[in-house]
């Protein structure tokens, strides 16, 4: 089995005094797709932000427990530029920052510091590439990102995620706004980024978790009920009843 | 099937009072304002010309034009916003960015919308006590500005959250997830998608202090200076200037027999001034927007 990525020890996060998640153990390895499921409410987004620490920002916030990027704990970490460069987010509605589709993409390496044209160029390129969106964009590269359609602005964002070349994607339920087309062209793009980087996914599709994913966490009401292979998860055996009840649509 | 049943009758002839009710109270918004300006021209018209913006007045105000009240209140707007706009757009981007909910920002968010109520006259003798008398700078165009500036600033500050909290939270959230810091953030999506109501607050503000009396009255204008005619400079930063408000004040109640056009002139004057700054902020407006390339 390769390498752990992530490690997540006794996570528990509270939003004033509700709590969003207990006390959560997780590991991520290298390059697998890890699945994230469960009900809404469940703390499937939560859990992204706190691995690119992103959850700081909401102000009432609080987090024990730890989580080891490569080994290291980021919650120590000085840089957190550093670490949100290593994670790159997607979010579930697609947000076409106002500026134009190269902007978009070049956003992430200017605000590190990249200034140089040409290497700007080629980052725009090769993310839009990897996004499965720069033939359709090529041409007007300078008009404004929002003015995509749904599912071009969801690649346009899967592309700007990818601009600081990172080792972990995370996306938080990307195909809520797309076409089921548009969600496979993704779901493809991901599969050729596998061998890449880690992918989380977390998503309300079931679905979607069992075509992709290598392995599949199930999350209810801020607990990890299970955790294993798919062949497990998606069997008639997994650990946990409850797990299997919401896999085959019996609640949830 | 598609037969109009009583109570779609009844909602269109709803709909059809509701409409014209809308328009009306919009048509009596504009027509005082029409009138006001209509009005005024009229009374004023046998007097406006170059001359009379570019002389002082003269024979004890009864003639002559109104250079000195003119460049007066020029200078407070300008100095005035020179000091509150700074200060009250970086105090409202701290406010909104950075500030986390704690009883002092609340306690801060409090003061600013009660200061925005506070009567213009109480300002002024704040004016007066904090920046004649203690600080010691005397009544003088920097005096009266800082006083105009106090005054504008909560609403300045207000207005300025207002229009960068309009800016969606998601926006700031993609910036984060890529790497930005809030600065960055602010720098270049939260101010350039805020940019024009920011300007917006601020020059609605213009207005307010162009138009007030009461402020300036204690704290640097005078009834009547005479100064050098067609110099922009001609007003130190530490010398009393004359002010159209206060000069329309003086002309239509203190001195006996002006001429009526001469108040009228005045009146339509200060509101010119009003309406070119903001025209000229609506052309930074429009600047702006063009450089964003939407």
């Amino acid at each position: 089995m390769s390498p752990k990525k992530i490690e997540i020890s006794n996570l528990t996060v509270h939003y004033g005094h509700k709590k969003a998640l207990h006390n959560i153990s997780l590991d991520v390895f290298e390059h697998e797709i890890l699945g994230i499921i469960g009900p809404a409410q469940s703390g499937k987004s939560t859990l992204l932000k706190v691995i690119n620490r992103t959850v700081e920002f909401i102000p009432s916030a609080r987090i024990s427990g730890t989580v080891k990027i490569d080994g290291r704990d980021i919650y120590q970490q000085k840089n957190v530029y550093e670490l949100r460069r290593k994670v790159g987010m997607v979010s579930p509605l697609p947000v076409g920052l106002p500026l134009s589709i190269y902007d978009n993409v070049a956003f992430a390496p200017r605000m590190a510091g990249v200034t140089d044209k040409k290497k700007l160029d080629e980052i725009v390129e090769r993310c839009l590439t990897q996004a499965a969106l720069w033939d359709e964009v090529k041409d007007r590269l300078h008009t404004l990102g929002t003015r995509l359609s749904g599912g071009q602005q969801q690649r346009l964002t899967i592309a700007r995620a990818l601009s600081h070349q990172p080792q972990i994607l995370c996306l938080d339920e990307f195909s809520i706004a797309i076409d089921p087309v548009t969600t496979m062209r993704i779901e493809d793009v991901l599969k050729s980024l596998h061998s890449q980087m880690t992918i989380i996914l977390v998503t309300n599709l079931v679905q979607q978790a069992r075509r992709l994913a290598d392995r599949t966490a199930f999350l209810m009401a801020g607990e990890l009920i299970e955790v294993d292979r798919n062949e497990v998860i998606f069997s008639d055996h997994p650990a946990n009843q409850k797990t299997y009840d919401y896999v085959n649509g019996i609640f949830g | 099937m598609f037969n109009e049943t009583d109570f779609d009758r009844t909602k269109r002839s709803t709909e059809l009072i509701a409409k014209s009710l809308f328009l009306l109270m919009t048509l009596l918004m504009i027509l005082p304002l029409l009138i006001i300006i209509g009005y005024l021209f009229y009374k004023a018209y046998p007097i406006l010309s170059l001359d009379f913006l570019l002389k002082n007045p003269i024979r004890g105000m009864r003639a002559g034009g109104i250079w000195a009240p003119l460049l007066g209140t020029l200078y407070l707007i300008v100095i005035s916003l020179l000091i509150a706009a700074p200060v009250g757009v970086l105090a409202a981007v701290y406010l909104n960015e950075y500030a986390r909910e704690s009883w002092l920002t609340r306690i801060i968010n409090l003061a600013v919308v009660n200061l925005a109520g506070v009567p213009s006259i109480v300002h002024a003798l704040f004016g007066l006590g904090a920046f004649v008398l203690f600080l010691g700078i005397g009544r003088s165009i920097l005096a009266a500005s800082l006083t105009l500036a106090i005054m504008t600033l909560p609403v300045i500050i207000a207005s300025t959250k207002e229009a960068l909290s309009s800016v969606p939270m998601a926006f700031r959230e993609a910036c984060w997830n890529l790497g930005a810091t809030r600065w960055q953030t602010i720098r270049h999506v939260v101010l350039p998608n805020s940019i024009s109501g920011i300007l917006t607050g601020i020059i609605l503000q213009v207005s307010r202090a162009a138009g007030e009396t009461a402020p300036i009255m204690f704290t640097g204008a005078v009834f009547f200076k005479a100064i050098r005619e067609g110099d922009i400079f001609a007003y130190g930063l530490f010398d009393q200037c004359m002010a159209l408000s206060m000069h329309l004040f003086t002309i239509s109640t203190q001195v006996p027999n002006v001429p009526e056009a001469l108040p009228y002139g005045t009146a339509v004057v200060l509101l010119g001034t009003v309406l070119v700054v903001n025209a000229l902020a609506i052309i930074f407006r429009v600047y702006l927007r063009s450089k964003k390339k939407w």
